[in-house]
């Protein structure tokens, strides 16, 4: 019987999380609405919101228990939005480095720019194709690009802490097709120069990179004369002319990519259709948004498993610890429960009674781990070498109410997890015998 | 050791609580299991001592630069180096360009450089013969059952063919094992002849992406590594060579501060812990007090009873932690597998098990102290009493 009991209160469990799990916000509104006209309205319901009221006011006297399932959910949550907030600000630089309205050339076949090469021909024919938007001169908005990398010693490292850094090679094209860049120090580069001018999160990366100074890219000094923000991923890069980057690559005329305005977000089918009938080319084209969106995917899934795993894992020694102290507080209420059970109160209200009071001591955890975390790290600056490129790409984490709400639904879980057999526990209490323990 | 049989009885004195702060501990261990894992993954990559044997010389300017095949016979030359091989990055994919490979176009003797690879005498000698050959990694031919005999296309996402399509076809000849786990990567990797692939692209013309060189004496990688340098210095080719060891950790480092990541897990997973099994042995001692006054009653001094109080906590401690890290070396293999070669994680290796075993001793007799000082100096008559 008690083993029966026990199965059907696990399949419950999984049922419960399951739906939880799935549930959107609205749902958890209504859920949470519906639960407090109960409380307010019937009278099991006010019985419960009794019994609570006594399992809350006593909780100060047990204080390390209740202190113990708050830091284990607040650990929990804490940890779990700090790694997703890691992905999403990830995913979320390399997002906003696209756009709807620019488009991406590249050779067939190519997965980054770094390894695609466009010779001087498709140069010249790509910017002729129809759907790019054009200047009032009539000429095409379009600006072939060379993407390679250079080595460069970084900030605070020693002498010989080297690392590489996305350097692009571009002509006065490539500021009108991403209209969001600005200089904030110093000015452009002159063409033809052996002058450089490097995003904000490059410049914190790696020594030297500041206006005045020369930096050694092999055995040639290139100057910095400015930076620009942009506030996406183009901000971990440097750029340069792109004749003189190419003369230092020996890349001759050729170039990786090219990115073209699109003269409305519609026109991209017609340039894509376009590009493919054209016997010259042999290239790919796609939106900026959908290139960079697809460079982070790989990278987010995987931090955002981590995260969930290592959450898991979390999850469950918090729920068991919970599932202890409540254990212990139900044992220690036990006179106090029979004798509210012995003048009449249900078993129904007892057992959501504890329930209730381990969700809210876990959901004051969640909001604890929450903010926590939010402190921490909203806006930590962290760098990876990114897949799809060949430098090192700084991020920011970005704690978004999503994953906040995310870390809450969690806390939730487990104050179920962990309030759910000590509750029934509790109601099932022989009345006599817990009473006689006196 | 005689008291053993007193101190497992404590502990299970009450069941569920005991069961369930076990449960708790185990996940604790299991997560650092995991995560020690891929710390000491990412720490020991190159580490080896056949990595501080071999030096790396790629471009100055980046490691996407090449550098003119014709450096292959002047780092020959240097004195002190025993042999120089190179290779090429060909950007791999099969079937779908996202699926990528890691693939390498190398020379001739780029495996006798590699002692720590197997591969059978016969591949290698198929592998010799067969111009289109490749050699495989093991874990990557399992996940696209591969067998030796296949002939395969693998697309290059850089490297176009002279007729502009982007399919090489190749014969697998053979399949590569790593005998040292720190070189685990190479049963992921595919090998193919430098020859082949550099006549077939008119991108490449005679470039090579690295070279590989093993030195004689250990202790003259220094000297050697910039004599290699100082043969292209002030050309337009300059290198740059560094230790196999020396060149894995800067990549690692750019990779991600993953020691940061774990310690910040651990630290809160550790300071849950702290008060969780805190609280567990303060409510153990308190329910025991009478138990405990009636031990010094019969003749424990106090000193004694604190010691079983702490031998209860740390053996609480151990025993999950030692089921924890125990179920992680179980895990990990199967996450790696199952990963499908994406994740090579090695297993919870002898240090991380001197770390654990550490820190479960140092967490029990910490969560142990309060109780133990408590069950010390505890009043025999007062105890009794229930006052």
């Amino acid at each position: 019987m008690k083993f029966l009991i026990n199965l059907g209160l696990l399949l419950l469990l999984a049922v419960v999380l399951v739906v939880w799990v799935a549930l959107p916000w609205p749902g958890v509104l209504a859920l949470v609405l519906l639960f407090a006209a109960w409380l307010a309205a019937t009278r099991r319901g006010r019985q419960t919101a009794s019994v609570t009221g006594v399992g809350v006011s006593t909780l100060r006297q047990r204080l390390g228990s209740s202190a113990v399932i708050m830091i284990g959910t607040a650990g929990v949550v804490g940890v779990l939005v700090a790694l997703l907030a890691m992905g999403e600000g990830y995913a979320e630089t390399l997002r906003k480095t696209g756009s709807a309205d620019t488009a991406i050339v590249m050779r067939g076949g190519s997965a980054s720019e770094v390894m695609s090469v466009l010779d001087r021909d498709s140069i010249v024919v790509i910017p002729q194709a129809p759907g790019i938007a054009r200047d009032a001169k009539g000429d095409p908005l379009a600006s072939p690009e060379l993407v390679v990398a250079a080595n460069l010693p970084v900030r605070g490292g020693g002498p010989d802490d080297e690392g590489s850094v996305q350097l692009r090679g571009v002509g006065d094209r490539a500021w009108e097709v991403r209209p969001n860049l600005k200089i904030v120090a110093g000015r452009k580069f002159e063409t033809g120069r052996r002058e450089l001018v490097v995003g904000k999160s490059a410049q914190q990366q790696f020594a030297g990179l500041d206006v005045g100074k020369t930096v050694k890219l092999g055995s040639q000094e290139w100057s910095v004369v400015g930076v620009f923000a942009s506030g996406d991923a183009l901000e971990s890069e440097i750029w340069g002319d792109a004749d003189t980057v190419a003369s230092t690559y020996r890349r001759g005329s050729s170039r990786a990519s090219v990115t073209v305005k699109l003269a409305d977000p519609k026109a991209f089918d017609t340039l894509k259709a376009a590009l493919a009938a054209d016997p010259r080319l042999k290239v790919d084209v796609d939106t900026t948004l959908h290139y960079f969106s697809k460079q982070s995917e790989g990278t987010a899934k995987v931090i955002r498993a981590i995260g969930i795993t290592v959450g898991m894992i979390m999850a469950i020694g918090a729920a068991f610890g919970a599932l202890n102290c409540m254990y212990a507080a139900v044992a220690a209420r036990a006179r106090e429960i029979a004798t509210l059970r012995a003048i009449g109160f249900g078993g129904l209200p007892v057992v959501i009674a504890v329930m209730l009071e381990t969700m809210l001591l876990a959901l004051a955890g969640g909001v604890l781990g929450g903010l926590v975390a939010w402190l921490l790290f909203n806006g930590y600056s962290a760098s990876t070498l990114a897949a799809g490129s060949v430098g090192k790409l700084s991020f920011q984490f970005v704690v978004s109410p999503q994953l906040l709400w995310d870390g809450l639904k969690w806390a939730l879980a487990i104050g179920f997890v962990g309030g759910l057999f000590p509750a029934v526990r509790a109601a099932r209490l022989p009345v006599a015998s817990a009473l006689r323990e006196l | 050791m005689k008291y053993f049989h007193l101190i497992w009885a404590a502990l299970f004195r009450s069941k569920t609580r005991t069961i369930l702060t076990l449960l708790s501990v185990i996940a604790a261990f299991l997560l650092f299991g995991m995560l020690d894992a891929v710390r000491t993954s990412f720490d020991q990559a190159g580490q080896s001592a056949n990595g501080a044997r071999r030096l790396q010389t790629g471009s100055k300017l980046s490691f996407i630069q090449t550098l003119p095949q014709s450096l292959d016979a002047q780092i020959a030359r240097v004195p002190g180096v025993k042999s120089v091989a190179y290779a090429n990055w060909f950007g791999g994919a099969y079937q779908d360009p996202h699926n990528q490979v890691f693939s390498f176009a190398v020379s001739d003797n780029y495996l006798d450089q590699y002692p720590e690879i197997e591969v059978s005498a016969e591949a290698r000698k198929a592998f010799a013969e067969t111009r289109t050959g490749i050699l495989v990694g093991e874990t990557l031919a399992k996940r696209f059952h591969w067998k030796i005999g296949d002939k395969i296309p693998l697309q290059s996402t850089i490297f176009p063919q002279r007729d502009g399509s982007k399919s090489w076809n190749f014969d697998i000849v053979g399949f590569m094992h790593a005998k040292d786990k720190s070189a685990g990567w190479y049963d992921q990797l595919v090998l193919m002849h430098w020859k082949y692939f550099d006549e077939g692209t008119p991108y490449n013309r005679g470039t090579v992406g690295w070279y590989v060189t093993s030195v004689s004496d250990v202790n003259q990688a220094d000297r050697v590594a910039r004599a290699i340098d100082a043969l292209s210095a002030n050309s337009d080719h300059e290198t740059r060579t560094q230790t196999e060891q020396a060149a894995t950790a800067n990549w690692m480092k750019q990779m991600a501060d993953i020691g940061l990541i774990v310690g910040s897990i651990m630290g809160a997973v550790f300071f849950t812990l702290l008060l969780l099994t805190g609280n567990t042995m303060m409510q153990a001692v308190r329910e025991r007090t009478s138990e405990l006054a009636v031990l010094k009653t019969i003749g424990f001094s106090s000193r004694a009873v604190m010691a079983l109080v702490l031998a209860e906590s740390v053996l609480l401690l151990v025993l999950g932690g030692a089921i924890g890290l125990a179920l992680a070396s179980v895990l990990i293999p199967i996450v790696s597998a199952g990963s499908g070669g994406m994740l090579n994680l090695p297993s919870v290796g002898a240090g991380s098990w001197a770390l654990g075993l550490t820190l479960m001793v140092a967490i029990g007799l910490l969560v142990g102290a309060p109780p133990a000082w408590r069950a010390m100096r505890l009043n025999i008559v007062d105890a009794l009493a229930g006052r």
